[in-house]
């Protein structure tokens, strides 16, 4: 649990941040909060020479709401996305997940960039972003570009993220939909062993439309566009209910850890995205 | 002069036993003003660290420290090479076995100790640990005890004889290389001729998994050996500092008088901290070699895979039956999985501990008990976590047992236990398998129990839900747990109880001060169970001096009188009886100087609460504390100065705590998620010292025992790779998951303790763990369900409703 010596940087801004990145490559890493790379040093699992410690850097936080347009800085932590009223009115959707990572002393310190970013397949926003249809800002030597949360996750801990890149802010439209992130976890402070993000909208009394990820039950979040488009159209009557569950099914592919064999977490992931559907139709 | 005290305010302002006395030691912990091992810096200290195998068994082939000596800070790097001529490459165990310090040839699991790096700090150890290279040669892993008893694989070379063959053990003869003792207790033929016979019979394997206490503070110490004046100081985490002393004499050669033995504060045992490690003896070999200070602090995962685990049971029971109910005979064989080294910490003559209680409360008249113990590639331990000896193993076997018992009867699972009490006029009570229960009215705890509770409304409820249930109204299922645990604590008697040849005894010296305060000095070490509170109030009753004019002081061997330590709840049934029985020789000598100081005879004073009075005048009186100045002050007739005791006290029992538990469990049988929705606990611990810690204690050992029954254990794959390292997949439950507690009690004191109390830090986990289990096995009784296995975790819950059909 002690990890390797390391060059600690603190830049004040972008430029220092990237100037550091581009000496040392691969050998420099950026941290935010912390709670998931730190622990991966002391385990010596992550071995990083040179640690770029964001907490200086301008601009890299806060959340803006414009025309139903929603940016939140990627140092903006869990705990402030909890406690954002203006964001909580706008996207609900991300006060309940957030409420269901970690406990309050990780969520203080964890932010959202840093969850993207980090490609673990355990991370709750990664799925809940695919699920808003998210675009990640990212800034390097060669500027700034977008890409969207559907395509930037490619296997566990690797993204489309250049080793040069830094990831400045998400981005998505307010969701003016029912809503729902539904998580089982064995205990306070686990990554799930299922986890639904799902939003509905409703027309005449039928879905209009339907997103739907999952989260920790692949080497990536699962974004299942066959499952929502098995509930639009539907008034949700048990045939298309099941149809948007095996939908998932065929999407998702977990493996076997400590929290059950994979037919336990097909099980589990088939109910909760039961209940966050329905909990989402409650709500559209 | 103030205005004269009733008799009741005396006796308040004393804060003695039965008060709910605040904690003493909370302001110093809650303000971060602990003084734990890892806090303690001595001038040039430095700073050990393991290099550690990956592997379960291999034979290690070379050892290459080069790179790591040319590191800048590193002083040292040992290996079994270097110990070899100190023959402390091996050390004993407190179960009669030995135990490599450093890999000797090979290691037996992973995680265990390899070479022992020295350095300036921590940081360039952990570098240093990592540039050590190891050559190993796997070996063939066997994590199974039943197939390690059909390998060919031999875990213990060293302790084959000539020619391959097999000497005896500590324990007796062995049947396989692997084999470490078999331990019977109790009648065989006789038990199996009562099976043979009896009207009914249920039978059921019970896997009690492996698991570990997980103290917040994880073990570790700073060795200091002093060149010039050839003493050794050896500060920490030890639950029996005493006892660590004489080991470190026994196996070092240092004279006992040259080692003192400091624990500090210590944050948690539940006896993870009762053995000796191989950090403790290369920490003192490093400070021998190096003439500098040298402190080694494991890290969580270090704790969790390498020092000492608990459990691991497999028991296989029979309990017999007349039709009626009435329990006729039980028969109980246990498979133990001691992992590579047999370190279990019992009483020498108890391999398996007190397995033997495993009759529990119940009046079973014909009983058999075998225990085998066997090698495997595991982490060595079997260490009583929160426990006496084995007893939490012994209470979840018959708890399981009986209710596996009222399936095979069709009956209810309270009403079969309510025939089967031992009754109150049978104590004190002799058990088929050798104890001698010393008090208990178990029928009263019981009915006082189900009456809380509404049990009948429960039963009632209950069965609604499975008809909903089966007309597809909820997925939800409600089961009812129950538990009436008997616990053996206090060892105990030196007659039959010693932990390498110390008889169990227990200690208290006390020193009155002339201004009426005073000091007690124990040979037990508090661990977090407050005994600088209530060791006080015990005294402040015997002796009249108030409870916060007296400090309570443990852990320093040079300074305490010499004691077995803490752990099996023997604190207060040994040490607390040594408190009161010192206290009582004070009072004794105090009798006399009052009566001096009256003018009367001896025998014409009594005491009375803070003082002692003229009989018949109890206006004329002399008080404790002016008892305590005379006896520094007045040259008096025939009795020394001062005013000291020591009491020394061997038990001539155990106790044995009892309690009847409750636990209400709802559960989703989709996900196995559960949701404890009432937990009642009645403990009947004799008499209460302090209430407060008494529910301090219970909240504690209840909530271990959720962690134990719905997730908590020590996980190894195939190779024997631990799964379970840190705390995000072992269960260390927050007040998030932790269920509102209702406590209870009856009292039945002890008939042989000075003061009738019988312990009751481990009750609520030894009772706590069959009756979170007995919850969620009685959810699915109506469905058919025998018995299901602990943890219960959800994925668990989750294989066992889908067994059942119950997914559709
Ligand atoms: C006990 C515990 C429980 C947890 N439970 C959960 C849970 O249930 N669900 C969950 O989602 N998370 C959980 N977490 C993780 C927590 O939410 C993390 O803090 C979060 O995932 C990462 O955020 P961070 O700011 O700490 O990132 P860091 O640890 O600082 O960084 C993580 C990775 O992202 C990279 N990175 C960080 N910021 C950027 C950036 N702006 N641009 C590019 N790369 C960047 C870092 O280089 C690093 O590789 C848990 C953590 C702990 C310790």
């Amino acid at each position: 649990m002690i990890p390797a010596a390391f060059e600690y940087y603190r830049p004040k801004d972008m430029a220092g941040v990237l100037s550091v990145l581009e000496e040392h490559g691969d050998d420099a890493r950026v941290v935010a909060g912390g709670h998931s790379l730190i622990p991966m040093m002391k385990l010596r699992m992550a071995e990083v020479p040179h640690l770029i410690d964001l907490q200086d850097v301008a601009g890299l936080t806060g959340i803006s709401i414009d025309a139903g347009r929603i940016r939140i800085g990627a140092m903006t932590t869990q705990h402030e996305i909890i406690n954002h009223a203006g964001l909580t009115d706008a996207a609900p959707i991300m006060r309940e997940a957030s409420l269901q990572i970690a406990d309050p002393q990780v969520r203080y310190m964890g932010t959202v960039g840093g969850n993207v970013a980090n490609g673990d397949p355990g991370n709750d926003m990664p799925g809940l972003m695919q699920c808003l249809d998210a675009t990640f800002i990212l800034v390097g030597p060669d500027g700034e570009r977008s890409v969207a949360a559907r395509d930037f996750y490619e296997a566990a801990y690797m993204t489309d993220r250049a080793d040069d890149e830094v990831l400045t802010a998400v981005e998505f439209a307010a969701p003016n939909a029912g809503y729902a992130y539904e998580k089982q976890k064995r205990k306070i402070g686990d990554y799930a062993t299922a986890a639904a993000a799902v939003l509905i909208t409703k027309e005449g009394g039928a879905c209009a439309s339907a997103s739907i990820a999952m989260t920790n039950l692949s080497d990536t979040p699962v974004y299942s566009a066959d499952a929502g488009a098995a509930l639009v159209g539907s008034s949700l009557d048990d045939a298309s209910m099941k149809a948007a569950v095996d939908a998932m099914l065929g999407d998702i592919d977990p493996t076997e850890d400590n929290r059950g064999p994979v037919e336990f977490k097909r099980h589990a992931a088939s109910v909760i995205l039961r209940r966050a559907i329905e909990n989402a139709w409650d709500r559209a | 002069m103030n205005k004269e005290l009733t008799r009741e305010e005396r006796t308040d302002a004393l804060g003695g036993m039965g008060c709910k006395r605040k904690r003493v030691e909370d302001a110093r912990f809650t303000q971060g003003k602990g003084n734990y091992v890892d806090d303690i810096q001595l001038p040039g200290m430095l700073q050990g660290d393991f290099v550690r195998s990956p592997y379960a068994h291999a034979r290690v082939k070379s050892i290459d420290s080069s790179a790591a000596m040319a590191l800048d800070g590193v002083i040292a790097v040992l290996t079994a090479e270097d110990l070899a001529p100190l023959g402390l490459h091996w050390m004993p165990t407190l179960a009669g076995d030995k135990q490599m310090v450093l890999a000797d040839g090979k290691v037996l699991f992973q995680g265990q100790e390899v070479a022992f790096v020295v350095a300036k700090d921590r940081y360039i150890a952990a570098d240093a640990v990592e540039l050590v290279e190891v050559d190993y040669e796997e070996l063939p892993v066997l994590t199974d005890p039943f197939a390690a008893m059909e390998s060919d694989v031999v875990l213990r070379e060293d302790l084959l004889g000539d020619g391959g063959s097999l000497p005896d053990g500590a324990h007796g003869p062995r049947k396989h290389p692997n084999h470490i003792f078999t331990w019977e207790v109790g009648e065989k033929d006789a038990t199996e001729q009562v099976l043979d016979e009896a009207d009914v019979v249920a039978e059921e394997t019970v896997y009690y998994h492996r698991t570990h206490p997980c103290p917040l503070e994880t073990c570790g110490c700073v060795a200091s050996m002093d060149k010039v004046n050839g003493k050794l100081t050896l500060h920490g985490t030890f639950q029996a500092p005493h006892a660590i002393r004489t080991v470190v004499s026994l196996i070092s050669g240092i004279e006992e008088h040259n080692i003192r033995v400091i624990s500090p504060d210590i944050g948690g045992g539940f006896g993870n901290k009762v053995g000796a490690y191989p950090g403790y003896v290369c920490s003192v070999v490093a400070s021998i070699v190096t003439g500098v200070p040298v402190k080694w602090v494991e890290d969580r995962m270090e704790n969790l895979m390498t020092t000492a685990f608990a459990r691991d049971y497999h028991m296989t029971g029979k309990i017999s039956a007349t039709k009626e109910g009435k329990i006729t005979g039980l028969h109980c064989h246990v498979t133990a999985d001691h992992g590579g080294f047999d370190a279990c910490a019992d009483p020498t003559k108890f391999p398996a501990g007190f397995m033997n209680i495993c009759t529990g409360s119940y009046d079973i008249p014909t009983a058999y008990l075998a225990v085998d113990g066997v090698y495997t590639n595991k982490a060595p331990g079997g260490v009583s976590y929160r426990c006496s000896f084995r007893v939490t193993e012994a209470a979840y076997f018959i708890e399981r047992m009986v209710e596996v018992l009222a399936i095979e009867l069709s009956m209810d699972a309270a009403e079969l236990r309510r025939i089967n009490f031992i009754k109150k006029e049978q104590f004190p009570y002799q058990s088929a398998l050798g104890w001698e229960y010393d008090s208990g009215d178990y029928h009263t705890a019981w009915d006082k129990a189900l009456k809380a509770v509404d049990y009948d409304g429960l039963r009632a409820e209950q069965a609604q839900r499975v008809e909903e249930f089966k007309a597809g109204k909820t997925r939800k299922l409600m089961g009812v747990g129950l538990t009436h645990f008997t616990e053996i604590v206090g060892a105990g008697p030196v007659k039959n109880c010693d932990i390498l040849g110390l008889g169990m005894f227990d200690s208290c010296e006390i020193r009155i001060h002339p201004t009426g305060s005073a000091i007690a000095r124990l040979g037990t070490i508090s661990q977090g169970q407050g005994h600088a509170t209530t060791f006080a109030q015990i005294l402040a009753t015997e002796i009249g001096l108030p409870a916060d004019s007296i400090t309570i002081e443990e852990g320093d061997t040079d300074t305490a009188p010499y004691g077995l330590g803490t752990y099996g709840s023997r604190s207060t049934p040994v040490a607390g009886a040594a408190t009161a029985m010192a206290g009582r020789k004070i009072r004794a000598k105090a009798q006399m100087i009052a009566a001096y100081l009256l003018e009367v005879h001896d025998d014409d004073v009594e005491f009375d609460v803070d003082r002692f009075v003229i009989k018949g005048a109890p206006e004329k009186f002399k008080t404790m504390k002016e008892i305590a100045f005379a006896a520094y002050n007045q040259a008096i007739p025939g009795i020394e100065p001062g005013l000291e005791a020591v009491s020394y006290y061997d038990p001539p029992n155990m106790t044995y705590p009892f309690g009847a538990y409750v636990c209400v469990m709802d559960i989703d049988v989709d996900t196995g998620v559960t949701d404890i929705r009432r937990f009642y606990a009645l403990d009947d611990c004799g008499t209460r010292i302090n209430p407060m810690i008494i529910e301090g204690q219970v909240h504690g050992g209840l909530t271990e025992a959720l962690a134990v029954a719905l997730g908590q254990e020590i996980a190894y794959d195939d190779m024997g790779n631990v799964k379970t390292g840190t705390l995000m997949d072992f269960f260390l439950p927050t007040a998030w998951e932790v269920p509102n507690y209702e406590t209870d009690h009856t009292v039945t004191p002890s008939p042989h303790h000075p003061i009738g109390a019988k312990g009751v830090g481990e009750s609520p986990h030894v009772g706590g763990v069959p009756c979170f289990s007995n919850a969620v096995n009685d959810a699915f009784r109506a469905f058919g369900l025998r018995h299901t296995n602990m943890p219960h975790d959800h994925w668990r819950i989750w294989k066992t409703a889908n067994d059942l059909g119950l997914h559709g």
